[in-house]
């Protein structure tokens, strides 16, 4: 007897409020946020990687290869355990610093994606032709006005599809804060899950929810391609 | 603050009136006034301690006391509004993220043990429970050398794991033992045939039990790994001024009857989600503690 | 920092009766090697299957190729592990599910399964383009020469791309080890898993997750030095070498 004929498919009607309102909306903050920062971040990253003083280079270079051979999880415990004793060094306090749930993930995943932006953006940078700069220094702009006027905003267009396609991983990678036990989509599906009893129907919706989402931004990320292609 | 407050504080500095209030504050107490906030450590799924309810907001009997912990600690601050926020923790996490000022208050179904108080301090006990096993009644494990070369699971960060492992070593077992994120999962593994029994304190096993969808095919062992342990809300090591608070507030609590009370709803009436009452009944030894509150790991003090 | 560092922990007795906490974590170590290891396989394998399939002239074939990837590129690997692990057994007749569950080592079988088919979408993509950035006179020339698709792909085109892919290889690879690590949501205690049973027998946090890095640094630092060479050793002279 497969257990198919008696699957429950009304709990997950039931428990749609709670698994968008608060799990998705947590996953989308967190997935939007920590783009953005690691966009940010990874930028900072990328032009200290290919600035000219060779110390600020090694040290962004250490920190990129040193995130990228760590797992997530790892590093996922390491910040919700070390962000609020980072806080209290920062701030100079007398005790650690509470930092929630939400914004301890945020800073995670902020410092985790950064080192992987960072190598996206770099490849960007590198792909604008040498003249460019040259051409903007010879124009009297300073190395910022170059990076923010001339190079930076191409870099980034001509990388648009790959920091999308990071992104989307990035979505998917959000789901790994379900080891601290914190409500985001997938975590939100299993409390429900573990709560009725009824497993395979939230795993099973929780997967298709995650896969169409994910399809149809992959789509949309191969449209922009295919256009940026052409214009180009 | 208010201009109410900042005019008391004034006339208490100039009359020089050294009470309480005008001490330097210190520690989480500190921390508390200057934020306003508090901030409690929940649970998943430790029925009916502290765990989340059909809206999914952490309920229990541990989360009654702390609220009580947080209405005396209003009171001890004079504050007029103190924001409670709440913040999931999992057996594996509880401790580091109390050390490291996540949580100020625990409400859960820690057990307090001389090892971990090295780590966080505990206020008074508010519940005893041994660690013991839940099987299928199917598979007849009756005793614990019936788990031998089985597959376990238990949760992982709790003392019942580390109990199992020392047995395992200690009784040659050979077991092969699973640690789950949390009772729920840990219970769905025993649920699924993914192991056949989970070793974790009877009353949880009990309530995962009369939750489940068929509590006729479960049965809890005899067999104990453990002595009845306290369990108590953790709080911060070395912060001796808030202890005093929360030690205080709780004993209040348990000696006035409304600990008690409390117990009944939690342990004797219908409870959320689903309605199920739990039937236990407040032991002599919890009745005892209840009398005379203490914050003792040791097991043979509750006797 | 009110925190109490004791690096003596290593030293330590676990209470697992297996010797010092450090040698809870070799274990750790041990079992992500061989988990990573079986699941490389499974999606070298199953990744040049695909791979393959996307490249042939076929429509049926690329199709297949096309919807393998997108399964399973579009899920998260979490929760590809809990479908293997929790709704498959479920979902199959009763005895063929208990046997799964009941399977010594389950989440080991299930992590290395789980992992490899997920890395195997990305080695399939890495193939395709590898084949994809061949000369199309490779293929015309081993059709001139009577060779069949099996063997032009076999002898020619399979052979060059691997070489071209090694690389990006060595990178999915290293990516496998580090999901591994997703497996101690599954009950899998490998590196990441010991570190954090450390943690919580111990209560020295930092001092298990810092040993946890120290040994992923240190085999990911083993994995590169030992693709340097093995890119250098199946380097073609005169062609794509590998720098």
């Amino acid at each position: 007897m497969t257990m198919l004929g008696n699957l429950d498919f009304d709990v997950i009607r039931r428990s749609l409020p709670y698994l968008f309102l608060e799990g998705m909306r947590f996953t989308l903050t967190l997935t939007a946020l920590a783009a953005f920062g690691g966009l940010v971040f990874g930028t900072l990253i990328a032009l200290m990687r290919l600035s000219s003083y060779k110390v600020l280079g090694r040290i962004a270079g250490f920190y990129v290869d040193f995130i990228r051979s760590l797992p997530l999880v790892l590093v996922i415990f390491w910040f919700y355990f070390l962000v609020p004793y980072i806080g209290q060094w920062l701030t100079g306090a007398s005790r650690p610093i509470s930092v929630g749930a939400f914004a301890s993930s945020l800073i995670t995943f902020i410092a985790f994606e950064a080192a992987y932006f960072s190598e996206i953006m770099r490849a960007g940078i590198q792909s604008i032709s040498r003249g460019q700069p040259a051409a903007a220094s010879a124009l009297g702009l300073t190395y910022a006005q170059s990076m923010r006027y001339v190079v930076l905003p191409q870099a980034f267009r001509n990388m648009l599809p790959v920091l999308l396609t990071q992104t989307i991983v990035l979505f998917q990678d959000t789901s790994l804060v379900y080891v601290l036990s914190i409500p985001d989509f997938l975590g939100a599906a299993s409390k429900v899950a573990q709560r009725d009893g009824r497993l395979v129907e939230m795993y099973l919706f929780a997967a298709l929810v995650y896969f169409v989402i994910s399809c149809v931004a992959s789509f949309g990320v191969r449209r922009l391609q295919s256009r940026i292609a052409i214009v180009r | 603050m208010t201009s109410k407050y900042l005019i008391g504080f004034a006339l208490a500095a100039a009359l020089g009136v050294s009470q309480a209030q005008a001490e330097e504050l210190t520690g989480t107490l500190k921390n508390i006034k200057e934020t306003g906030a508090i901030t409690l450590g929940f649970r998943d799924s430790s029925i009916p301690f502290s765990y989340l309810d059909d809206n999914q907001k952490p309920v229990g009997y541990a989360m009654d006391i702390c609220y009580k912990i947080v209405d005396a600690i209003k009171k001890e601050l004079k504050l007029d509004k103190l924001e409670v926020k709440l913040n999931p923790v999992t057996s594996a996490t509880r401790i580091p993220l109390m050390a490291n000022g996540t949580v100020d208050l625990e409400c859960g179904s820690t057990t307090n043990n001389a090892e971990r108080q090295k780590q966080v301090w505990f206020t008074n006990t508010h519940f005893l429970t041994a660690s013991r096993y839940v099987f299928k009644k199917s598979s007849g494990l009756k005793s614990i050398d019936d788990l031998k070369g089985k597959t376990v699971v238990s949760t992982a960060g709790t003392t019942n794991i580390k109990q199992l492992t020392e047995a395992n070593v200690a009784r040659g077992l050979g077991a092969n033992i699973i640690p789950a994120k949390d009772h729920a999962e840990a219970f769905l593994m025993v649920e699924t045939d993914r192991a056949v029994a989970f070793v974790m304190d009877d009353i949880l096993l009990a309530s995962l039990v009369a939750g489940s969808k068929s509590p006729g095919d479960y049965v809890i062992s005899k067999d104990a790994f453990s002595k009845p342990e306290p369990y108590g809300i953790m709080l911060r090591k070395d912060d001796a001024p808030f202890k005093k608070v929360v030690d205080a507030a709780t004993a209040a609590l348990y000696t006035s009857g409304e600990g008690e009370k409390i117990y009944d709803k939690w342990f004797m009436q219908k409870i959320p989600p689903k309605g199920l009452t739990l039937n236990v009944e407040l032991g002599p030894e919890l009745k005892h503690e209840f009398a005379k509150p203490s914050d003792s790991p040791d097991p043979d003090s509750y006797k | 920092m009110n925190y109490n560092w004791n690096w003596h922990i290593f030293l330590e007795p676990n209470p697992m009766g297996t010797g010092t906490y450090l040698d809870l974590l070799l274990a750790g170590l041990v079992v992500t090697i061989k988990v990573s290891v079986l699941a490389w396989i499974i999606a070298l394998v199953t990744g040049t299957v695909i791979g393959v399939l996307r490249t042939l002239p076929s429509r049926m074939a690329s199709w297949i190729g096309f919807c393998w990837v997108e399964f399973f590129r579009n899920m998260p690997l979490l929760v590809q592990l809990f479908l293997w692990f929790f709704v498959l057994p479920e979902l199959l007749p009763k005895s063929a599910g208990l046997w799964l569950k009941q399977l010594p080592n389950a989440p080991f079988w299930t992590a290395a399964v789980g992992v490899g088919l997920f890395m195997s979408a990305r080695v399939a993509v890495q193939l395709q383009a590898g084949i994809g950035s061949l000369p199309r006179g490779q293929k015309q020339a081993s059709t001139a020469l009577g060779l069949t698709t099996v063997q032009t792909y076999r002898y020619v085109l399979l052979p060059m791309a691997f070489r071209i892919i090694l690389p990006p290889l060595t990178s999915e690879f290293l990516n496998t080890i580090k999901n591994s690590a997703v497996a101690i949501t599954i009950g899998l205690i490998e590196l990441t898993g010991e570190a954090r049973s450390m943690q919580e027998f111990s209560f020295q946090v930092f001092e298990a997750f810092t040993a946890a890095t120290v040994l992923y640094l240190l085999l990911n630092f083993v994995v590169v030095t030992a693709m340097r060479f093995l890119e250098r050793y199946v380097a073609i002279p005169g062609y794509i070498t590998g720098k």
